[in-house]
């Protein structure tokens, strides 16, 4: 028994010896941490499809400054103990200039300080502010800020003439991110909250809370801030009950897999989110369009699937790397650093970003585009 | 608390309870003949939701899901015949590390197969938005579905187990392995018939659920937690019992709700769980003197 054990171990290794590619000694390599599979898969999935295309696309391309770059991939499933596991490794074994993402705020949370410790610029594709609030030298994000989603939130709400409004989030590190942002802002737009639950990321049915939040009679909008697929059970709960309140959710609605999932109960939803995902409506000369209609193109023919926001953030991230060691004519993480804090006006997916030693993000609430479902499909609000 | 408000609460627990309780029962199944949890049930629930979407691009609903169940109930019995018949007295352990093992197993083949993304069936009556009053609550008539899908499961099933002669085999095999054998009943098949028959019941299960809860690779987890601590609660192979603890699970989760933050919603469940297993460690309706023959 034993013999065999060692056996396959010694197979186990040998295998992984093989597919292991032999690195140029002159390659880039760009680590990145993304929930691949798991219950963040809906963020991680578009994001590592958009990195191996990126990638693919630059290397035939002849790279960057002439060499190849090499994108090794970790799948963290979204568990934050991966996550802080992958980014050591990246770090100190692999040795990247840059890594990207993770996936969720969760756990690029937990990897921040890993990141500033081993000097390595780290490019979230999660949301959160918390990020990049307060400034951490080495840390960026690529998702526009939540509390300027929550500032055209309430703006629309404002111009609606809804007051009391009900929230209820999920319980990822994103939901409650921008549960602690919707309570904090509200009072600026004259909203109050009435009610205010959190639900959970694999829920099956969330029929009983919506029902307590309809029997409350003051309520006249429900914010769904989610970036799991439950938030389509929400919608759906809310319909079924028969309720016709007016609901508005977060940019992490945009994957049109949500609306698929949500099915009639999705029309109407108002939410903001990247202009790529209406990209061919947008306005000849408008600076992202033809990037935006290019990666679109590129993405849905490779993997016959639709784009969402969320492969765009990973798509800023490589844009933003790609620019940054250009820029920096080295592959040295304290250069590239520098570097990124330099970029100026650099369209990408997500929006122009304009990055400055106080502003890791890089963008402003224009990056938003507030947006509609209309026969199951993303439609400007109002219409462009 | 308004007439129309506890009735929506009760819907909501109803249509949890069922879930619980349809998942809960195909672990009995398997225990009634083996005396072992196959920790992979919720895998069966997964695939059988899987594959009836799947199916769904060349044939109608009725005919994807009954081959949808039916390939199910293949894959039951090609996992026993595979993994578990050739064992010789395996310990209840190893028989559980197996069957852990082959949830891994079949959740990562499905990832492979179907991908990461969460898909549906479409509802069997009217669409998302479909909505049915009942004394002032509105609810989908999915919801319907599943608790008479439930209801009907737990009927044939006892009738099978009761008035039937496999069913009987079946559980003579579980009360006592070695009289059985000596009766000219051979165990195994019997093992792998339960294997067959909670697959399919699971694959039916996934099928029904599918529009509320969605199918995802990997929801056989916690649906098997939730099903295994109602399989617990209503007393290890005790189909009836199953359905009485899982509605009892459900409806104090969404009356929960009324109380405290949804967020303890779980917290609460697992509480009442604990206290019950300290008054009546074998379950609410199992037996105490049978529960003690057992291997656990």
């Amino acid at each position: 028994m034993k013999g065999i054990v060692s056996m396959v171990m010694m197979g186990l290794a040998a295998l992984v010896l093989m597919v292991t590619p032999a690195a140029g000694a002159k390659s880039i390599k760009v680590g990145a941490i993304l929930a691949v599979t798991g219950p963040m898969s809906f963020l991680g999935g578009p994001e590592a499809r958009t990195l191996q295309m990126l990638v693919a696309e630059t290397n035939a391309k002849g790279g960057i400054n002439g060499r190849p770059v090499e994108l090794i991939l970790k799948d963290s499933m979204g568990n934050p103990e991966k996550a802080v596991s992958f980014a050591k490794q990246l770090i100190e074994e692999d040795k990247v200039v840059a890594i990207i993402g993770p996936s969720s705020s969760g756990e690029t949370m937990q990897i921040k300080k890993i990141a500033e410790d081993g000097r390595t610029p780290l490019l979230s594709c999660a949301a959160a502010e918390v990020i990049v609030d307060p400034v951490a030298s080495f840390v960026f994000k690529t998702p526009q800020k939540d509390s300027d989603a929550v500032k055209m939130i309430f703006e629309e709400m404002n111009a609606q003439g809804l007051a009391n409004v009900a929230i209820l989030v999920d319980n990822t590190g994103f939901g409650k991110a921008g549960q602690e942002q919707l309570v904090k802002i509200a009072p600026e737009f004259n909203i109050k909250i009435v009610e205010n639950e959190v639900y959970d990321k694999a829920a099956n049915d969330l029929s009983a809370v919506v029902a307590k939040v309809k029997a409350n009679k003051d309520v006249q909008a429900v914010v769904n801030w989610s970036v799991v697929p439950a938030q389509s059970i929400v919608a759906k709960n809310i319909r079924q009950m028969g309720w016709d309140v007016p609901i508005f959710q977060s940019h992490g609605f945009g994957n049109i897999r949500f609306v698929e999932a949500a099915g009639a109960a999705a029309e109407g939803i108002i939410f903001p989110a990247s202009r790529l995902l209406i990209a061919a409506d947008l306005p000849y000369g408008h600076p992202q369009k033809e990037l935006l209609l290019k990666y679109k193109k590129d993405y849905e023919e490779k993997y016959k699937e639709n784009v969402s926001a969320f492969g765009g953030y990973a798509y800023d991230a490589f844009i933003i790397f790609e620019a940054a060691v250009k820029k920096a004519g080295s592959t040295d993480r304290e250069k590239v650093r520098d570097a990124i804090e330099q970029l100026k006006n650099l369209p990408s997916a997500t929006g122009i970003f304009s990055f400055s030693e106080r502003d890791h993000n890089g963008l402003t609430k224009d990056a938003f585009q507030m947006l509609t479902v209309k026969d199951r499909k993303f439609v400007a609000y109002p219409p462009l | 608390m308004t007439t129309e408000l506890f009735v929506q609460y009760l819907f909501a627990g109803i249509t949890y309870g069922s879930i619980y309780a349809i998942v809960a029962i195909g672990f009995n199944i398997i225990y009634n003949t083996t005396g072992i949890i196959n920790f992979a049930q919720g895998e069966f629930v997964m695939l059988g939701g899987m594959i009836a979407i799947s199916l769904l691009s060349f044939l109608p609903l009725p005919a994807a899901i009954a081959l949808a169940v039916l390939l199910t109930m293949v894959i039951g019995a090609l996992i026993e015949i595979i993994f578990i018949r050739w064992l010789e007295n395996p310990s209840v352990l190893r028989m559980i590390i197996i069957t852990i093992g082959l949830s891994i197993l079949t959740r990562e083949a499905a990832v492979h197969i179907w991908g990461e993304n969460i898909r549906a069936l479409p509802y069997f009556v009217g669409n998302e938005i479909t909505t049915i009053g009942i004394m002032g609550a509105r609810i989908s008539p999915q919801v319907l579905w599943v608790v008479g899908v439930c209801g009907v499961m737990v009927v044939v099933l006892h009738l099978f187990f009761r008035a039937t002669s496999v069913g009987r085999e079946m559980r003579a095999c579980a009360a006592n392995r070695l009289a059985t054998v000596l009766c000219g009943i051979n165990p195994r098949n019997m093992v792998t018939f339960s294997f067959v028959l909670s697959a399919g019941m699971g694959a039916l299960a996934g099928c029904v659920m599918s529009p509320i809860t969605y199918t995802q690779y990997d929801m056989g987890t916690g649906l098997a937690i939730k099903g295994f601590t109602v399989a617990i609660l209503g007393g290890l192979g005790h189909s009836g019992g199953a359905v009485a603890a899982g509605l009892l699970l459900g409806v104090i989760e969404a009356f929960s709700v009324s109380v405290v933050p949804l967020a303890f919603q779980d917290a609460i469940a697992i509480t009442i769980l604990l206290l019950i297993l300290f008054v009546r460690p074998h379950g609410i309706f199992g037996s105490g003197e049978a529960a003690r023959l057992k291997a656990f």
